[in-house]
């Protein structure tokens, strides 16, 4: 039977944003990658980053050190 | 054929360009569509072109590059993005309908007034018209980078002082210039510049875009599917979804960020110095033959690829056609869209045979050229001429 696992989901208002995202933490080997927007953050659609739940602060320390930007952050119950 | 119209669209593409295409017609789905390889495929592919002409233009940044199908659409949002009603516009006589008509569009509905920097018969300007013509009302400056009939170029730094030391918008028409001569957005304060991917750059039709420096808000034109943001009644704001309605065409910008990697590869001084190299070994083989008369300014090596001329009082259209049809050679006849270029010049009756050049031609095919402009001189030789 399928289960949910925690997740860190951060969205981003534009796709430039989420691309710009993704080849930062390709370059550093940041694990992650990109999934649909949950509907829990937002019924419309786009791109969000989702990573291990852990280490929030991490994120945001990186995301602010690397000038990314991106709209929301939060931990999610997400279907594994 | 011997292609000489490079100025309209550069028919030899590296091969490089047509293989991107291919590889996005088969794998792209639609950028910012969902998250499947598809659509990321699109998305990265997109995104990695927009930083690459943010790094060629000297845009600071990369979401700040918005796609368009090509510079006339560009400067359609441009222009009606940024005027409202009372503003008063500079522009110049070397422009080109694609800047003329959405100016004469906001004239017309906008009550916005205009002027413009004249061009003497050589089709040049006096740079101090720019700063004369500035009243308490002037929101922007819109100029062509180079003149698509002359190839003359602007001083757009120059311009580009003028507009912030009073507080201007300056938007550039880089349609003949990109690929071609240096454009850097921050070191010549444009605020936006609109360009095409087809010419100077070697990309394929149907792609170009603007880039926007920062702090510049420009309405949108077109509204509608942005695959963010979806229950919003109105186009997001960030850019470029601001700008980029509907699907993009990431096949085209597929093709586009092949050739500029080909230009980078190249290296763009090495790439417009040939360009201008063939043009100049042009202009010196035709200059000096009776009945060819050249028009433009040779003097300033900065200038696109490009040679406009005509043969004693023949129509263009008539020489032109004879150098296809005798010779296999292609050039553009006719007004060239620029009617108050042409005005200047004093060659709206007769038009202007353009010769335009690219980094494929070779001296072999411009010295053909030159040979059929010397022999179509004689044939067309008037009959009053022909004792001397």
């Amino acid at each position: 039977m399928r289960q949910k696992k925690t997740a860190l989901v951060i969205t981003f208002a534009a796709t430039t944003d989420a691309m710009a995202m993704e080849r930062y933490c390709a370059s550093r080997g940041l694990p992650g990658r990109l999934i649909p927007v949950p509907r829990e953050i937002t019924a419309g659609c786009g791109l969000a980053w989702k990573a291990a739940p852990e280490e929030k602060e991490k994120w945001e320390a990186a995301l602010a050190e690397a000038g990314l930007r991106w709209q929301e952050m939060r931990t999610l119950e997400l279907w594994a | 054929m011997i292609y000489l119209d490079n100025a309209a669209t550069t028919l030899r593409k590296p091969p490089e360009v047509m293989e991107a295409v291919v590889q996005a017609m088969t794998t792209m789905g639609n950028a910012s569509r969902g998250a499947h390889p598809g659509a990321l495929s699109a998305s990265r592919g997109i995104y990695e072109a927009r930083c690459k002409l943010a790094r060629f233009f000297g845009c600071p940044r990369a979401d700040h590059v918005a796609f368009t199908a090509n510079s006339t659409e560009a400067l359609n949002m441009a222009i009606c993005g940024i005027l409202s009603p009372g503003d008063h516009v500079i522009t110049t006589d070397l422009e080109h309908n694609s800047v003329l008509r959405p100016l004469y569009r906001m004239e017309a509905e906008r009550q916005v007034q205009l002027s413009f920097v004249p061009a003497d018969a050589r089709g040049q300007v006096d740079y101090q018209d720019f700063e004369r013509l500035i009243r308490p009302e002037t929101r922007a400056i819109v100029c062509t980078h180079a003149s698509n009939l002359t190839g003359n170029r602007l001083d757009v730094g120059r311009i580009g002082e003028v507009a912030r030391r009073r507080g201007l918008l300056l938007v550039v028409d880089a349609s003949q210039t990109a690929g071609s001569l240096p454009l850097d957005m921050e070191a010549m304060g444009i605020h936006i510049l609109c360009f095409t991917g087809h010419k100077g750059l070697m990309g394929p039709q149907g792609t170009g875009g603007l880039c926007v420096a920062e702090e510049v808000e420009i309405r949108p034109w077109k509204v509608g599917g942005s695959g963010v943001q979806s229950y919003r009644r109105e186009q997001p704001a960030e850019y470029p979804t601001r700008l980029e309605a509907g699907t993009l065409n990431g096949h085209g910008i597929a093709g586009l960020s092949a050739a500029l990697d080909f230009l980078e590869r190249q290296g763009l001084g090495t790439v417009g110095r040939q360009e201008r190299r063939l043009m100049n070994l042009f202009y010196q083989g035709v200059a000096p033959v009776e009945g060819v008369t050249v028009y433009g300014d040779f003097g300033d090596p900065e200038r696109a690829a490009i040679v406009a001329l005509n043969l004693w009082d023949v129509d263009s259209g008539t020489v032109s056609d004879r150098l296809s049809q005798k010779y296999g050679i292609a050039t553009r006849p006719g007004a060239h869209c620029a009617p108050r270029m042409h005005r200047a010049l004093g060659t709206q009756e007769q038009g202007a045979v353009r010769f335009s050049f690219s980094w494929f031609n070779t001296e072999a095919e411009v010295e053909q050229a030159v040979q059929a402009v010397r022999e179509l001189a004689e044939d067309f030789r008037p009959q009053e001429a022909a004792g001397r």
